[in-house]
């Protein structure tokens, strides 16, 4: 019953209108056993989910702890030259007023399609600014630690990496998302040019309860482990001052080498990840979030869960250590040989990237069974500031 | 810009006296005769409400200002002008005609409220014409307006500019 109401809360955004770290996060980190799995014969959400919102003001920017959304798009912006403080703060004065608008389901100001505005079904806009924002502005002695080393399987290309100002789009209606991406877009025009745009998706509530862990374009469960509490290993709470109740984020363009891993039998694969790839028990467990045995040994003595397995290498001991992974899978064009471009859009959130996300990448990097099939191929780094209130805009503690 | 392009199309003179004029209208051949004596001064502080207000950003010259003007009273309530600081001229206008012939002119007898009506000011609609912008109103930033009411109160609130390249479909045929 417990999961009943948290969807149906999920439905009519009222759990997730409390705003606190647990009522937003319902559903989606608490980890859903699969005893616990909602009849999937009732489509309780079938008629009403387009009125569903997500609130937008608060401690903390919506997109981060909401239950993932079924499309997002990802918008690198560059700004313009002589785009300084006072730019940034009008810049970031109109796009929080089109986000707080079209969030709740009403038309952006000069909206020149406004009838598209009324179905926000769960749309978020996040905003994070990348490096070059803080020296545009004057303030790099307030720029938190964004910097990611050069990681040995790394190809990053430009067009996927690196910009000055992001733009999280969220929502569960990819024409809402055009909508609100597009009205976004243009009222950038004036202070940025665009990067990149980067597109992903994730399996829609219609098609599988929110709250299961869902699988990448590799078939793997992804995004099973998450943090136990996302006070400590995803709000910053010390810093700047400017940035408490924000975060970091890393963005990763992961792209999969998906023939080879055809090739591959289901042994390797399993044996790759230290998982099943049908429930995504560990290869010592039965269920999706038993505990791995890591020390765990077969009748030769070796261990069950390989040195350099994904699941081993990419763990991290202290929950309050873990980053919060909220990626979408990116699907583009399919060659002429029928070879498609897939991967993972990795997005993850945490107070601190030096010590959350780069030890762990670096042990993924340096022997990651699963780097076989892997390639990042776009990196990018960004601080989100905290919420806003009604009165307020994103950014205001910094540009103000 | 937009607004620069269909300066040709205005048929009349935007004169700062006008406003004026407008205002004698109001007392007089306004649509709704009950504004100004109804509405006494007190009430009519707080009889009107402005939501989503917007100006379109220039660089210079002419632009408009857009948004809800709600009457919060049981009475009509006439705009009879309306200032900022920046321009020094302001119009209250309407657009009229059809199809091709559709022009911008000042409004005569203001802008009547209705009694807890609305009135949407919009591209294409009723607006505050801008006729004399001196410094650039760069998309984000925040102007200041004052709207004068039939019984000479005020009313003050704050537009946000943006960009805005619509608008020139209402001066097409067909629309």
């Amino acid at each position: 019953m417990g999961r009943d109401i948290t969807r149906r809360g999920l439905i009519a955004g009222g759990a997730v209108a409390a705003g606190s770290t647990l009522a937003a996060t319902g559903g989606y980190l608490a980890a859903a056993r699969p005893g616990d799995r909602p009849a999937p014969a009732a489509p309780p959400a079938a008629a009403a989910t387009g009125a569903a919102t997500e609130p937008f003001h608060g401690p903390h920017q919506a997109g981060i702890a909401t239950a993932p959304q079924t499309h997002a798009a990802f918008l690198g912006l560059d700004l313009r030259p002589g785009t300084g403080r006072e730019a940034l703060g009008r810049l970031m004065r109109i796009l929080t007023d089109d986000a707080r608008r079209l969030t709740a389901g009403r038309a952006g100001l000069a909206d020149a399609q406004p009838e598209l505005a009324d179905i926000p079904a769960r749309l978020t806009v996040t905003f994070g600014f990348g490096p070059g924002l803080f020296e545009a502005a004057g303030l790099e002695r307030e720029r938190p630690d964004l910097d990611l080393p050069a990681f040995p399987i790394d190809r990053l290309r430009d067009r996927w990496s690196g910009g000055d100002l992001l733009v999280q789009l969220c929502a569960d209606d990819t024409v809402t998302l055009a909508h609100a991406l597009r009205l976004i877009a243009k009222d950038a025009r004036a202070f940025a040019t665009v990067r990149w745009t980067q597109r992903g998706f994730r399996r829609p509530p219609t098609s599988q309860p929110a709250g299961l862990t869902q699988r990448n374009l590799m078939g793997q469960l992804d995004g099973t482990v998450q943090p136990a509490d996302l006070g400590t290993a995803v709000w910053i709470a010390g810093g700047p001052a400017w940035l408490r109740g924000g975060t970091l984020m890393v963005l990763r363009r992961i792209r999969m080498d998906l023939e080879k891993w055809d090739e591959a039998d289901e042994g390797a694969k399993e044996f790759s990840i230290g998982r099943r790839l049908a429930g995504g028990a560990p290869l010592t467990g039965r269920e999706e979030h038993d505990e791995p045995d890591f020390e765990a040994t077969d009748r030769l003595g070796f261990r069950v869960i390989h040195d350099d397995a994904h699941i081993r290498l990419a763990r991290t001991a202290d929950p309050s250590r873990r980053m919060l992974r909220r990626s979408y899978n990116y699907d583009e064009e399919v060659d002429r040989d029928g070879v498609t471009d897939s991967g993972l859009l990795f997005a993850s959130y945490q107070a601190d990237i030096g010590r959350q996300f780069v030890p762990v990448q670096r042990r993924l990097a340096a022997t990651d069974l699963l780097n076989a099939w892997t390639v990042p191929v776009g990196s990018a780094a960004f601080a989100l500031p905290p919420g806003c209130a009604p009165d307020g805009w994103i950014g205001e503690t910094l540009l103000a | 810009m937009n607004i620069r392009a269909i300066v040709p199309a205005l048929t009349l003179l935007a004169l700062p006296l006008t406003a004026c004029g407008d205002e004698e209208g109001a007392a007089g051949a306004a649509p709704s005769p009950s504004a100004s004596p109804v509405a006494p001064a007190q009430a009519a502080k707080a009889a009107l409400t402005i939501t989503d207000p917007w100006v379109k950003t220039t660089d210079k010259g002419m632009t408009a200002a857009f948004g809800t003007i709600a009457n919060t009273t049981g009475a009509d309530v006439t705009v009879v002008s309306a200032a900022t600081p920046a321009s020094a001229a302001v119009e209250l206008h309407e657009v009229v005609g059809a199809g091709g012939e559709m022009k911008m002119r000042p409004r005569r007898g203001g802008f009547v409220v209705p009694a807890h009506g609305r009135l949407e000011l919009r591209p294409g609609g009723l607006h505050i014409m801008l006729m004399d912008v001196t410094a650039p109103i760069e998309p984000g930033g925040r102007v200041a307006f004052t709207l004068t009411l039939g019984d000479r109160s005020t009313v003050r609130f704050t537009a946000l500019a943006k960009d805005y390249n619509g608008g020139n479909e209402t001066y097409e045929p067909g629309h």
